[in-house]
């Protein structure tokens, strides 16, 4: 069973994290998108508590187990209050189009793969699986980040893409340091973007939104 | 002997950490600001017993020569940097632009910081190393948008995205680090210890290394403000309080390039593995360039220095790209003297924006007749960063640009335009603000300490002129060991 299903359900799990990132991807409303990324942190915790059963490697629980109360539990639920709060929730502007997103995202996807896969060769193949759909996680997070003007969505972006980085840590086979470096990007987030901006971008600006940033900059240098 | 050393290390993180636990329960400016400057004096002595004892290296923690100056380089600025930060605050908090609280907060995250760059120095595992300079990263985010305006949050902001994103590129690269690590050198911490890695980096695959190094280099780069991923740099500088503007530009920056070189030392050791130097000559001869021509338009005194920044780290870059002996002594004592003349640059800035009222160029005229002091060490620092001699600047600067002509001759073109692209401007633009006509207004009298600024300039003049021997040798090993 250690090969064969191990495997599959490994594949399978991190495949799904891929799938979901597609499917932030062309979310237009916020809180579907908060939706989403919880989903996203779940499948991520399945993913890590997976590896931490076929690698024996027990630590990987404690960071399944934060991927799975902080990121798909506690930092949505904050997330859907602030935007509640601030009355954002119905649309989110989507530059250039869903169309384009998905055909750039599949690029995305295709090269991750066309590079991981080459490099890694030396490696086992379950970690090369993992790290090859790790980067496509990654990069679909670039895209998403890239993508929206809206502060809470560049948010969300980054943290899809920081999923990507613990399923990579996961995969590494008995790679240390992986749990600090969850509580670490963890702290990070819950730190700054929910404790100081959001409020305090709203205090100041009146809007979540990055192009009235963008016009601040502009007045002032004028 | 290792005893002294163990402490020392010990000492260089305790210190500021429990410093800074301290300084949240104080509220007095008078008592945070002298336990700030102590507890910075006290982790500069601490650098400085290195020198007697070095610890042994341990899975976690190490001390080598390279990492040894730069601490203490890294130290003595903090230090200098407190002092100096205690009349900009006290002058902060008479025009109520900060608060006791947010007083209490800044001496805490100056500690903090202190902290994680030691750390980042120390750090002999890449996953430490990494953590370190994240938190360094969350502590300056902070600290820059501590003014709570529009600008400071932006800057904060834009920081905090180009930032985040940088250092989660970096963990991807150190991640495959280790995958190319594991199979060589087994699982678990001696897969991620640097000293074990640069042993066995040889028998590493190549190709992932390659891979490896390109998110390393990307994503420390963001950090080390090299041109394509600059962005955040400028308005970190302008926004944030002076002190932490003197701090980043002097010190956090010296750490994020610290970190590329740790890697591009192991990429070295594999003889199969890409070159790291032809990419790091590009950008570093990108950042310089861009920088030189940016230099040009700028409207705002600290944001000119912070292009400057930008112009240095991409010199810097260029030279240990280049490699080889002469190329990465001159890189080293470039570091050391970057970081002296800007810190010392910032001092008089905060100062002279304080006088001022405004960061606006156009709006400081004819220092030198109304603040001498402020405006002759602004001079002094502006003849020294432009790479004048006798400033220690000059010889860095000609170093790189020797060994350049001596072995790539085609490549000293474009590094010779952007510096002189940045001596021209700069020079062009410190004239008006020293020797410009005075606006007329009332004289502000100021508080100034300007003994950090002084020694500051001291030392790199001493340097310019006459470099002690020991200190050439500890360069010169440092040179060879960056291979």
């Amino acid at each position: 069973m250690h090969d064969g299903l191990a495997f599959d359900i490994a594949h399978l799990l991190a495949g799904g994290m891929v799938l979901v990132s597609f499917l932030m991807l062309y979310q237009d409303r916020l809180s579907a998108l908060l939706n989403v990324f919880a989903l996203h942190s779940l499948v991520l915790a399945l993913a890590v508590g997976w590896q931490a059963y076929i690698q024996e490697a027990h630590h990987l629980y404690l960071t399944a187990g934060i991927a799975l109360v902080f990121k798909a539990i506690i930092i949505p639920t904050a997330l859907h209050r602030i935007v509640r709060r601030l009355g954002i929730h119905r649309s989110l502007e989507v530059v250039g189009g869903v169309g384009r997103d998905m055909l750039a995202g599949t690029a995305l996807v295709a090269l991750a793969i066309l590079v991981m896969l080459p490099v890694t060769a030396a490696a086992d193949a379950l970690t090369r699986e993992d790290l090859a759909f790790a980067l496509a996680v990654v990069l679909l997070g670039l895209l998403l980040m890239i993508n929206r003007h809206n502060a809470v969505s560049l948010v969300v972006g980054f943290m899809s893409l920081e999923n990507g980085l613990m399923l990579a840590a996961a995969g590494a086979r008995g790679m240390p340091l992986v749990v600090e470096i969850s509580i670490a990007f963890s702290v990070l987030i819950a730190l700054i973007v929910i404790g100081v901006f959001l409020f305090r971008i709203r205090e100041r600006f009146d809007s979540v939104d990055m192009q009235a940033m963008d016009t601040f900059r502009e007045k002032r240098r004028r | 002997m290792n005893g002294v050393g163990l402490a020392a290390m010990t000492a260089l993180l305790v210190v500021p950490a429990s410093a800074g636990l301290l300084l949240v329960l104080v509220s007095g400016y008078r008592l945070g600001a002298r336990l700030n400057v102590g507890a910075t004096l006290l982790s500069l002595l601490a650098a400085v017993t290195l020198f007697w004892g070095r610890p042994e290296a341990n899975l976690y923690l190490r001390v080598d020569d390279f990492n040894l100056y730069l601490i203490v380089l890294n130290n003595l600025v903090s230090f200098t940097t407190s002092v100096f930060s205690v009349s900009y605050i006290a002058h902060e908090l008479e025009t109520g632009r900060l608060t006791p609280t947010y007083l209490r907060f800044y001496h805490a995250m100056y500690q903090a910081l202190i902290f994680a760059m030691n750390l980042a120095f120390l750090a002999n595992n890449i996953g430490l190393l990494w953590v370190a300079i994240e938190l360094a990263t969350l502590i300056t985010v902070l600290m820059v948008g501590l003014y709570r305006t529009h600008a400071a949050l932006e800057a904060a902001w834009k920081y905090f995205i180009l930032g985040s994103v940088g250092i989660a590129l970096a963990l991807f690269g150190t991640i495959l680090v280790y995958v190319a690590a594991q199979p060589v050198m087994g699982e678990g911490l001696p897969a991620m210890a640097w000293d074990q890695l640069f042993v066995h980096a040889a028998a590493f695959d190549p190709a992932l290394l390659n891979l490896a190094f390109v998110f390393l280099l990307i994503g420390y780069g963001t950090k080390v403000g090299l041109a394509p991923l600059h962005a955040w740099l400028p308005d970190a500088h302008a926004e944030g309080p002076t002190p932490i503007s003197a701090v980043l530009s002097g010190l956090l920056l010296n750490v994020a390039l610290y970190a590329v070189l740790r890697f591009k030392m192991l990429m070295s050791a594999n003889p199969a593995a890409l070159a790291p130097g032809p990419l790091m000559v590009g950008l570093g001869l990108l950042s310089l360039v861009f920088a030189g021509l940016m230099l040009y338009r700028r409207g705002d005194i600290k944001r000119l220095f912070a292009y400057s920044s930008i112009e240095h780290m991409g010199i810097m870059t260029f030279a240990f790209g280049m490699g080889g002996p002469l190329a990465n002594f001159a890189g080293l004592l470039h570091m050391a003297m970057h970081s002296l003349t800007k810190s010392a640059i910032f001092f008089a800035v905060g100062h002279i924006s304080q006088v001022k009222g405004t960061q606006r160029i156009s709006a400081i005229r004819g220092l030198t007749t109304t603040h001498p002091m402020l405006g002759w060490g602004l001079v002094a620092g502006v003849v020294a960063i432009a790479g004048m001699p006798p400033f220690g600047v000059f010889m860095s600067e000609f170093l790189v640009v020797s060994s350049t002509f001596a072995r790539q001759p085609l490549l000293a073109l474009p590094l010779v335009l952007g510096l002189l692209l940045a001596f021209g401007t700069l020079l062009w633009r410190v004239h008006g603000i020293a020797f410009g006509k005075p606006d007329g207004g009332p004289v502000v009298p100021v508080q100034a300490s300007t003994l950090p600024m002084l020694t500051h300039l001291a030392l790199v003049l001493v340097a310019g002129i006459w470099l002690p021997g020991p200190l050439v040798d500890w360069f010169k090993n440092v040179a060879v060991l960056l291979g």
